[in-house]
């Protein structure tokens, strides 16, 4: 099973509020897509997904299931070796700065201040260095940074780098965030307040969010909509009920599907 | 592991260490020591001292001097120049690699001093032919260096900028060149090292004036404290300019992690601002321990 690739507009949920002028989401879709690097067979076949306007869709599976291949196809840093990739109804030939992507991995420059690396998406816009250095430091304070703008990222802890890339993948206004199991290294206490920061910066953005991780409740706290991954296919996309709600987590529906997401992934 | 020396002590030491082999060399040779190694011709410290002196209130010193400094300065630089943009090139480009690699890898194992005589035959004055043959020299060092540290980057830094919507130039200039530049730098101390070896032997085979050049007419008319004088002048010139190289390197690459006895040699007030507490819970000691722990 997979997402019907006719759902129309009305059909798939926009859950989140949005600021009227807010920058609005993009729509993400894969036809009949083969993932997968060019000289190797693919890692995933056939996909169909249509991720909404404005939503947040979370992505769980297994080690290796393809989890990082999608959401790189996805930013156009890989294209598919067969079906079509596209945004907003044209199709995606590269990365491109409104397909902003947060790695798991220590992706900020690390020669650069976490204020530098927050710069750099304005830099490349072509923003004045005033105006920039202005937007970085007002991003680095919405997650908490600010007080950190002059360090190195090796400086900083783990979960202060994670911090640092999201500010720096939202300073550029992007239509599509796609985070690649941003918090996966971090402990327990450190993601759960992630989280909640994740939430709260994603408000008023409107930007549509694509959020890989292996951890179920992660996937079910965090997203509108959950697209479950194994054996190199897209097997299932289901509603999250009540999602980014904490208190959420004893509703019989959330438990029901919770259940139902382990064992479609043979945990 | 001891207690590191403090920063006067330290000096103190390179101090004596010098100190210990002028002692021993003057004990030497004042004492004509021929203990199958043979002493007794070799000029003291102190009459080395007294030709040193006596040069540098000539005009000719200071004329080689300057003759070979800018021999050296010219053909580093241009080396540093076209080893880096070579070195970027066969790196990132694979038609790069494949039009430039079998030339360079053909050239690379001659020695530069090997090319005395095509630099005789190529340029119009003697000088060029050094600047050429110096060039030649630290090039090799500067290109495999920065062929190996560009290859070596991690391609998540260049996805990251290629995602911000950034290009080619970009790329280039904000994740090549400063991710590449500690090794660069490790091409460029060992190029200027060569760079020396090859200027010195140059002039002494084709140079007119020069620090090379005066040591070889020393020796040919028997003034061996005269030799000695290049022979510290080199060295100290030697010493000079690598050690330029090496505080650039530093200063360009202070942003890599150190170990702490490092970064406790070099203090600097990083730490200071303490941050007061944040709005969340973060307190991740080490990303890698902790990656290893969630992994499921």
């Amino acid at each position: 099973m997979s997402t019907s690739s006719d759902t129309d507009v009305t059909a798939t949920p926009i859950a989140r509020t949005k600021a009227p002028a807010a920058v609005r989401g993009t729509r993400l879709t894969l036809r009949g897509a083969d993932l997968g690097r060019p000289d190797a067979p693919p890692v995933l076949a056939d996909v169909e997904l249509d991720v909404a306007p404005g939503e947040i869709l979370t992505v769980v599976g297994p080690s290796g299931c393809g989890k990082s291949t999608l959401l790189r196809t996805l930013a156009g840093l890989l294209s598919p070796p067969a079906g079509e990739i596209g945004q907003d109804g044209s199709p995606v030939t590269g990365p491109a700065a409104d397909r902003a992507l947060v790695f798991q991995e220590d992706a900020l420059l690390p020669w650069r201040t976490l204020r530098a690396n927050v710069e750099l998406p304005l830099a490349i816009k072509g923003s004045a260095r005033a105006e920039r250095r202005r937007q970085a430091e007002s991003w680095l304070a919405r997650v908490g940074l600010a007080d950190h703008a002059h360090q190195l990222p090796h400086r900083v802890s783990g979960g202060q780098r994670q911090r640092a890339q999201l500010a720096r993948a939202l300073a550029g206004a992007p239509r599509a965030v796609l985070m690649d199991e941003p918090f996966g290294a971090l402990d327990a206490q450190t993601r759960a307040g992630m989280q909640d920061l994740l939430v709260e910066v994603l408000r008023g953005t409107g930007a549509t969010v694509v959020f890989v991780t292996h951890d179920v409740d992660e996937a079910l706290f965090l997203g509108d909509r959950v697209a479950l991954l194994g054996n190199g296919r897209l097997t299932a996309v289901r509603d999250v009920p009540r999602p980014r709600d904490r208190t959420a987590h004893d509703d019989p529906a959330r438990v029901a599907l919770r259940r139902d997401v382990l064992s479609s992934l043979g945990t | 592991m001891s207690r590191p020396l403090p920063k006067a002590g330290r000096y103190a030491l390179r101090a004596a260490s010098l100190a210990a082999a002028l002692g021993l060399w003057q004990l030497l040779t004042s004492l004509n020591v021929d203990l199958w190694l043979r002493f007794s011709q070799f000029p003291t410290v102190a009459d080395v001292a007294r030709a040193f002196a006596g040069r540098l209130s000539g005009p000719d010193y200071w004329t080689d001097l300057t003759d070979s400094l800018t021999r050296i300065l010219t053909g580093f630089l241009l080396a540093a120049v076209l080893g880096v943009a070579t070195g970027v090139l066969v790196a990132r480009s694979r038609s790069a690699e494949d039009l430039l690699g079998p030339v360079l890898e053909v050239v690379r194992p001659i020695p530069a001093i090997a090319l005395v005589p095509v630099a005789i035959l190529l340029f119009p004055s003697n000088e060029q032919g050094i600047v050429f043959i110096t060039c030649t020299a630290a090039f090799f060092p500067v290109l495999v260096s920065t062929r190996h540290a560009v290859r070596a980057l991690i391609p998540v830094w260049e996805e990251a900028v290629l995602t911000m919507g950034g290009g080619r130039w970009r790329i280039l200039g904000s994740v090549v060149l400063p991710g590449a530049l500690p090794g660069i730098f490790g091409g460029l101390s060992v190029g200027i090292g060569v760079s020396w070896i090859c200027v010195i032997s140059a002039e002494m085979i084709s140079g007119q004036y020069g620090v090379g050049y005066r040591t070889w007419q020393d020796y040919t008319v028997v003034d061996y404290a005269g030799v000695f004088v290049g022979m510290v002048t080199i060295g100290v010139l030697g010493w000079a300019t690598s050690t330029a190289v090496e505080l650039l390197g530093r200063r360009l690459t202070r942003w890599l992690p150190r170990t702490s006895y490092v970064a406790g040699a070099r203090p600097r007030p990083v730490k200071a601002a303490a941050a007061p507490a944040s709005t969340r819970a973060d307190h991740a000691p080490s990303t890698e321990e902790a990656r290893d722990e969630h992994l499921v």
